[in-house]
């Protein structure tokens, strides 16, 4: 972490407020929380702003909004640490997800690399809850912290050419979940039911920079059952406060 | 209404408007017009919403089957329309009837056009925007390019539009060789002081590997101090990328919201127009401005299309009949 945040230039319409040189709990947290705050203002001139592992990319209308004045909202922001706890309370989702089979092909590789059975996998797998770091790559895909180095596993050599929506995968040390069937190299371990991105939903995508995911393991009956479900519309994810949450 | 029938697409032909924000936290790119400035243009020649949906036209233009009588406008690269076989001006409006058939000549300059519609073309509207986003299929007409047999749809034209034009002073010119204004970083420190004197001493090539996503550029190499990636963060349309190969890449309206390279400078907006006209083949040259400069140009871009509103010339049209020859002609009123 950096004494003070650094203010990058990005163009005629932008500046990034980079917290730090690492990824970290704390850093991450420094982003969060200015990005939630700034939402939580609604300032007239910023058009949208990207929280990102160590800085947020706030992206502004000069014509609208003076430089100066924007640096001095995130300075007063910055400086008013205490306050507004609130605004920056994280939620935790959980996501069930059917591990091995035909749902994570990747599973028995994954176990069989780390030198563990398939059912330790699945163990650590669900132990820990994952912050989202940040959402990017592709639309919806949260970059998730957390995982154990246990069973950290290198990508496919050969990327496959489709992976299915809901599928939860690892590369080296992170984790995620496949937000829309796309191409993709990395191990897969299961898949979740539910949908992270729903196109016609008033709020299409489920996860938001700054909140947790807790993988819950279900059977392979129980994913035709919540598939329904969530085709029916009558699916709710769970979602608990984090506070509520003991830290591991 | 309906507006058009897509005898033939064209080469790469979408729905776009000024683009979608505000779910660029969620990995949703902006997507939108590349050359705004024309989009912009395209939309007041027929009395529409600045921000209202276009097709944005790509080096070769469709053949649309009119369904409807309405009023259109073409501004950008210059295509020649054509209304029936007629040749209409681009930067300006003109009315066109049930039946026609609306074609363009090959590109003469730049390299993308907006075609209008008085009252606004319609399309999938998803997250705040028309704009086709073709890699996520969203926007548009099913997230794709249009295609044959497409029936378009409009808003409702105002009533009593007259066709206009713009002045030709305003008339940009485009150029196989632009000058493209740049600030510097916001990873310039990755940078000795050397390397950034061949980026902007250089002449750069745009590669044929260049599309809505960014400009892959071939030229002098600039290499980093020391590495070339940094921790994942944000980007925006108009960052120039450096990956270890040491050949720039300019990050465009349809590109992922973070990237993992480091960013030597950044496009100032009102030239992302003038980057969208220049096509594969076509060479930039960067120029270093500052901040306070950045937005003296951005101010004198606003006031230029204000400039423009204000000053359009009416245009009427006739059809006439010579000799067994058809006419149409377009008198200019000043």
């Amino acid at each position: 972490m950096y004494k003070e945040p650094k203010i990058l230039v990005c163009g005629d319409r932008a500046i990034a407020v980079e917290f730090g040189d690492e990824i970290s709990k704390e850093c991450n947290e420094s982003v969060i929380r200015l990005y939630k705050m700034l939402q939580k203002k609604n300032i007239e001139g910023i058009d949208s702003v990207i929280p990102t592992y160590r800085s947020l990319l706030i992206k502004y209308n000069p014509l609208k909004i003076t430089y100066e004045k924007l640096l001095q909202i995130v300075k007063e922001i910055s400086e008013s640490k205490a306050e507004n706890q609130e605004a920056v309370s994280a939620k935790v989702y959980e996501i069930p997800v059917v591990y091995g089979g035909e749902f994570g092909p990747d599973l028995d590789f994954v176990a069989k690399y780390n030198n563990l059975t398939a059912e330790e996998v699945i163990n650590i797998h669900t132990q820990p809850l994952y912050k989202i770091y940040m959402i990017g790559f592709t639309m919806g895909f949260a970059y998730l912290g957390g995982m154990s180095e246990r069973i950290a596993t290198p990508r496919l050599e050969k990327p496959r050419t489709e992976v299915k929506a809901g599928s939860v995968g690892i590369a080296g040390s992170q984790t995620g979940i496949y937000p829309l069937s796309i191409p993709g190299g990395w191990r897969i371990i299961g898949r979740t039911p539910v949908k992270l991105y729903n196109p016609s939903s008033q709020k299409p995508f489920l996860f938001e920079a700054g909140d947790y995911v807790k993988f819950v393991r279900i059977t392979e009956e129980q994913y035709y059952q919540i598939e329904n479900e969530v085709k029916m519309n009558v699916y709710q994810v769970k979602i608990s406060d984090f506070a509520n949450h003991k830290i591991f | 209404m309906e507006c058009f029938k897509v005898l033939n697409p064209g080469f790469f032909t979408t729905i776009q408007d000024l683009g979608r924000y505000g779910y660029e936290s969620q990995g949703v790119p902006n997507a939108g017009a590349m050359d705004e400035f024309a989009l912009r243009i395209a939309n007041i020649l027929v009395d529409n919403h600045e921000n209202a949906p276009c097709l944005e036209i790509t080096l070769v233009g469709p053949v649309l089957e009119v369904l409807n009588d309405t009023m259109i406008a073409v501004a950008g690269a210059e295509i020649q329309p054509l209304v029936n076989g007629f040749s209409r001006p681009c930067w300006s409006s003109f009315p066109v009837r049930k039946g026609d058939v609306i074609t363009f000549r090959p590109v003469k300059s730049g390299f993308r056009a907006y075609l209008a519609v008085a009252g606004g073309l319609k399309g999938e509207f998803a997250m705040g925007s028309f704009s086709t986003y073709v890699n996520g299929k969203l926007g548009g007409v099913k997230g794709r390019p249009i295609a044959k047999g497409d029936i378009l749809e409009s808003g409702v034209p105002k009533h009593g539009l007259v066709p206009k034009k713009i002045r030709d002073e305003f008339l940009p010119i485009y150029s196989e060789e632009e000058e493209i204004r740049v600030i510097l970083g916001p990873q310039d420190n990755y940078f000795t002081k050397e390397a950034i004197e061949i980026f902007l001493n250089s002449t750069y090539l745009i590669t044929e590997d260049s599309n809505r996503m960014g400009y892959r550029l071939e030229g002098p190499p600039i290499k980093a101090k020391e590495k070339h990636d940094i921790i994942t963060d944000g980007v925006v349309p108009g960052s120039i990328q450096v990956p270890a190969n040491g050949k720039p890449i300019i990050l465009l309206k349809d590109a992922p919201t973070t990237g993992g390279y480091v960013k030597i400078a950044t496009v100032i907006s009102p030239d992302l127009s003038k980057l969208a006209q220049l096509k594969p083949g076509d060479r930039l040259k960067f120029k270093a401005i500052d901040l306070l400069q950045a937005h003296q140009v951005l101010s004198e871009f606003e006031d230029k299309i204000g400039q423009i509103k204000k000053s359009l010339n009416m245009v009427r049209y006739f059809h006439v009949r010579i000799n067994e020859k058809d006419y149409d002609i377009g008198l200019e009123i000043l």
